[in-house]
């Protein structure tokens, strides 16, 4: 990857927003250029998605979160792959990850109540076949997600006007 | 009983200081409501986190004590690692650097150290507020090279020449620049360095902005040959890691000079606040990072500042450091002060007229682009709404301006040379 294409990257990931015009004055280069860098990442699925981080609490939406601790048994060729599909395929399922330790499946679920999440784990998670056990936990608070801050009062303090 | 007149009991010194022209457009400012500013100069990031951190671990620690006169050793030892890794000057950092409080301070104390009172200081013009100032109350006389559009904003070897008198002992140094963005060529540096020698005069060197360069590299003036010792470098840490209310910097060179300053220093400061020197010592132990990400963010807006400037019709040089813009306001019939007044009170949008940091400054007003990219465009938006209603349309129209002053500029040269 060269240098113009990692601070594409890096100024969308900060900013979905920005328009090619806007990058290829910030960088400095051609916006055709730009435009074809764009397209050439969407295409390779190195750009997945352009998404927007909501503050559903604001608009008065309730949600619910949970992070389930999965163990599956492992199966043969495909190891986790084909269990884990299962799983990532339902729309309840945000994230879900691999992960090294006590369990094997982090798998982060968003519902409209805990009820919603403690039926889907007990009717289709902890039913799929290859699936040993699962632990809830339920998020009380988020403070931070991808990178940014939820509640963030570090407003701008500066004077108006210094030489 | 008569009213006492406790004004004429002030030093004369003092009294004649004229105050601060941005104090007043400062207040202006204040009183007017819903204001984009991008008249601040200082950067629109807070501190990393990882040194407010070790801040608070220091205060848990107790690290509440005075430190040496000199600063923390270790600090020192810090900076004088940087300045190798940085530019291959070796400072001693036992006798050759001294921690200030900012790099204000440094300047106030170098000043005092070189001038005796009628020593003429040579100080590139526009430029900061408060060199004039420190050069009057340390007994000396500023006089001013003046700088424009035409050379960049930058000084030559022959302008330096040219201002030194018997009186002349300071060449005052400051680049990259605020207000104007500009940065000087290695080349020219070599040839002011050998004017400095032959005329055997001290160079203080502001080199505040020296991390946020965007064009070429950075020359340290006491890396240049013959330069280490008649030069006395100052620099700190607000601009480049976000630090302007620590106000912690640095003073480097030769241990007679550093050591004189020191005296001062110990007996009005003793030392710079403990908390600001562990938070710089992080800065310098861990602070690349964050740092190079900030210098990355401003180098994308000064392209922003650069289009939006072109797109106005505003004749704008391109600045190579710091985070400041210098465009020509001329074009719209309005002097600097006008321009920034009738900015702020028609489209709320607050800039610092350019005669704040020199009469060359005239003309000019001192764009900040250390603010978000939202306020960024909506100022803009604003700016060039503006400058349509003041009649200037784009780049077309502003191309015969720049022509009408070459060809006036021509003409002015070929009567004088009559």
């Amino acid at each position: 990857m060269n240098n113009i294409t990692r601070q594409i990257l890096e100024l969308l990931e900060d900013n979905a927003k920005l328009a090619p015009e806007e990058m290829a004055i910030m960088l400095n280069i051609d916006l055709v250029k730009v435009r074809g860098i764009i397209k050439e990442l969407e295409d390779k699925k190195a750009i997945l998605s352009y998404l927007t981080l909501i503050n559903w609490e604001k608009v008065g939406e309730e949600k619910v979160n949970a992070l389930i601790e999965v163990r599956i048994t492992p199966q043969r060729d495909v190891g986790f792959d084909a269990v884990a599909e299962r799983i990532y395929r339902f729309p309840e399922v945000r994230s879900m990850h691999l992960m090294s330790g006590t369990y094997d499946l982090a798998v982060l679920l968003e519902g409209r109540s805990m009820k919603e999440i403690a039926h889907f784990v007990a009717t289709k998670l902890a039913t799929i076949e290859g699936v040993v056990s699962t632990a809830s936990h339920f998020v009380l608070k988020t403070y931070k997600q991808n990178g940014v801050i939820i509640e963030d009062n570090e407003e701008d303090r500066r004077l108006m006007v210094s030489p | 009983m008569t009213q006492k007149n406790w004004s004429e009991r002030i030093n004369p010194v003092v009294r004649n200081l004229p105050p601060s022209g941005i104090r007043k457009f400062f207040d202006l400012v204040s009183e007017t409501k819903g204001v984009i500013s991008l008249g601040v100069g200082e950067p629109d990031f807070v501190t990393p986190w990882h040194i407010r951190e070790a801040c608070i671990y220091s205060l848990e620690k107790g690290y509440t004590m005075y430190t040496s006169n000199w600063g923390l050793l270790e600090l020192r030892e810090a900076v004088a690692a940087d300045v190798e890794g940085t530019y291959d000057i070796k400072y001693n950092p036992r006798d050759e650097i001294l921690i200030t409080v900012g790099v204000s301070e440094a300047m106030d104390l170098a000043m005092r150290v070189c001038l005796t009172p009628g020593d003429e200081v040579l100080i590139p013009e526009p430029s900061y507020v408060s060199y004039a100032p420190c050069t009057i109350l340390a007994g000396g006389v500023p006089v001013f090279m003046p700088t424009g559009l035409e050379n960049g904003f930058r000084i030559s070897a022959e302008q330096v020449q040219a201002s030194i008198t018997p009186r002349t002992k300071v060449l005052l140094l400051c680049y990259p620049n605020n207000p104007t963005g500009a940065v000087m060529d290695r080349e020219e540096l070599l040839k002011i360095a050998e004017v400095a020698v032959q005329n055997d005069l001290m160079v203080i060197s502001d080199e505040i902005y020296d991390r946020l360069t965007y064009v070429g590299q950075h020359t340290c003036m006491a890396s240049l040959p013959a330069m280490r010792d008649r030069t006395v470098l100052l620099n700190g840490f607000s601009k480049a890691y976000a630090m302007t209310g620590w106000r912690v910097g640095y003073a480097a060179g030769h241990p007679d000079i550093i050591g004189a300053m020191t005296k001062i220093h110990q007996y009005t400061m003793l030392c710079t606040s403990i908390t600001a020197q562990m938070a710089a010592l992080e800065a310098l132990k861990n602070g690349r990072p964050a740092m190079r990400h900030m210098v990355e963010h401003y180098n994308r807006r000064r392209h922003l500042v650069m289009q939006a400037f072109r797109d106005m019709g505003l004749p704008c040089f391109e600045p190579g450091g710091a985070f400041y813009a210098f465009p020509e306001v001329s074009a719209t019939g309005l002097n600097c002060e006008e321009f920034a007044e009738e900015l702020l009170k028609q489209e709320q949008v607050a800039l610092v007229p350019g005669n704040a940091f020199g009469q060359s400054g005239e003309g000019f007003v001192r764009v900040s682009y250390a603010a978000s990219l939202d306020d960024l465009s909506e100022a803009f938006r604003r700016m060039a709404r503006f400058v349509r209603r003041c009649g200037v349309r784009t780049k077309v129209i502003s191309a015969p301006v720049k022509i009408a002053k070459a060809q006036s500029a021509l003409k002015e040269g070929i009567l004088s040379n009559l």
